[in-house]
């Protein structure tokens, strides 16, 4: 039985892997300059934009506060409009991403805002230009905090991809409804469980372990 | 090298916070190869006068010429390149934790846009002349409150500027180590004849770092002249209290209350 049961298990890991890097990544991407624009638009901050600080803010928790569950359905026609379809691995990741991006915006706005004020005052006694304060001095100091955010995004995520498998998008989520719980076999269920806690657990270790590298305040 | 003409600066009313009027007139001339010290209590404006200078603040009306320059209307693009001439040292130090101290040294002249072997040429003479050649590749985190200074005094001179801007660089430090730093600062301002503006609440920085002293109370300079002058005779009543301050933790023969537990226990151990 382990025989046939263990090939769909690493299939299913790796696609749950695989939709949870892929949405991180491109989350992050949008995700980064979002949260930095949160944290340094505000009056009298490096980009000084109010109208922006303003729209922005209100809809990245509106996307936050709808269930998961509801974005995913919710957004289907979008997600066919990207992918071409709505089911299967690549599919989720469109829902996954949309997700992402708001949460990730925020845990870069808030790491951003943690640096000290007086680094940025030097900055532009240094006379840096506001994007090199950014580059060169905001996420820098902030990277510790935005591993940790990311290792806490990438977690999350993990649960989420277990969701839409439920909305027909495989990984371990799918294995685990369909097999586990539609054809009664506990054991897939708990070996999905297990597999999943380990995936987590995994994900915890290695963002842990880069932000420890990262950070050099307490040497 | 600086003159400050008529220099006002009023915080706008905020939610919460009415306005506030920091700088009410201030005329500073500070000359070539100088350093001026800068003198008041708490809320006198002196950090408000010295981010005048840099224009990390934008002075409400009057002018800031910087070496012929009235900078106070360039534009604002302008305005790094402007500041890249001045360098700045903080009370906190202000170092970035994710750099080295050579890291850090070299932050002004990235920013510039300089090369590896040109800040490699520039950092090199820096790190004996502020002593810090062992800790070349520490983090800050690893240094004391003295070194970190000097790596923050380092990074000001790095990318050789003309003047340097001190705001309360010895507050944060004990006096032995602000002995050693303003030391430090007498000695560069000696061998590279740069100009400095010298921020502070306590008398005794004054005495054994400046030339000249403007006393600041309520968003004018009371007082201003040579140290030697200002101290063998205050007229001000601002700058009679600051000595006063001075005068009270160095009073002879008589410990003060903090101190006669210390000295008994020395005196035990003895």
């Amino acid at each position: 039985m382990w025989s046939t049961l263990l090939p769909i298990l690493g299939q299913a890991t790796l696609e749950t892997l695989y939709m949870v890097f892929a949405s991180l990544a491109i989350g992050a991407l949008v995700g980064l300059p979002l949260g930095v624009l949160l944290a340094t638009s505000g009056r009298g901050e490096l980009f000084e934009a109010p109208v922006f600080q303003k729209t922005i803010g209100p809809i990245v928790n509106a996307t936050r506060s709808v269930p998961f569950i509801i974005l995913a359905v919710a957004i289907i026609p979008f997600t066919r409009f990207v992918v071409g379809t709505s089911i299967g691995t690549s599919a989720a990741i469109v829902p996954l991403t949309v997700a992402a991006i708001p949460f990730i915006a925020r845990i870069i706005e808030g790491a951003v805002r943690e640096v000290d004020g007086g680094l940025i005052e030097a900055a532009h006694a240094m006379g840096a230009r506001p994007m090199q304060v950014v580059t060169k001095v905001l996420l820098p100091e902030a990277l510790p905090a935005i591993i940790h955010g990311l290792t806490l995004t990438a977690v999350t995520l993990v649960g989420y991809s277990a969701m839409v498998g439920a909305v027909g998008a495989g990984g371990l989520g799918d294995l685990g409804i369909r097999y586990g719980y539609q054809r009664f076999r506990p054991d897939v269920m708990a070996a999905v469980v297990v597999t999943l806690i380990v995936v987590v657990q995994a994900v915890q270790m290695l963002g842990d372990h880069l932000a420890r590298k990262a950070d050099k305040r307490n040497i | 090298m600086i003159r400050l003409t008529d220099l006002h600066k009023t915080y706008p009313a905020r939610r919460g916070s009415p306005e506030h009027v920091a700088l009410r007139g201030i005329d500073l001339d500070i000359a070539a190869g100088e350093i001026v010290g800068v003198i008041g209590r708490s809320g006198a404006g002196k950090s408000t006068l010295i981010r005048c200078i840099n224009l990390l603040e934008m002075p409400t009306s009057g002018r800031v010429i910087v070496d012929g320059t009235d900078v106070t209307t360039l534009a604002k693009r302008d305005l790094p390149l402007f500041r890249r001439q001045l360098g700045m040292v903080f009370q906190h130090f202000n170092l970035l934790s994710s750099r080295t101290v050579y890291d850090n040294i070299a932050l002004p002249l990235e920013l510039a846009g300089a090369s590896k072997a040109e800040i490699a040429a520039a950092i090199d003479p820096l790190l004996p002349l502020v002593g810090l050649e062992d800790k070349r590749d520490r983090y800050p985190a690893e240094l004391s409150g003295g070194q970190k200074q000097r790596v923050g005094i380092a990074r000001a001179l790095s990318s050789n500027p003309k003047v340097v801007l001190c705001d309360e660089v010895t507050s944060a430090l004990d006096p032995e180590t602000t002995r050693q730093i303003l030391a430090l600062l007498r000695d560069i301002n000696k061998r590279l004849g740069l100009t400095m503006v010298v921020i502070t609440h306590e008398m005794a920085v004054v005495k054994q770092l400046c030339d000249r002293v403007a006393v600041m109370d309520g968003g004018v300079i009371v007082e201003q002249g040579a140290v030697d002058g200002i101290f063998a005779n205050p007229q001000h009543p601002t700058t009679q209290s600051l000595l006063a301050d001075e005068f009270l933790d160095f009073k002879p023969g008589v410990p003060s209350r903090a101190a006669s537990p210390a000295s008994t226990s020395i005196g035990q151990e003895g």
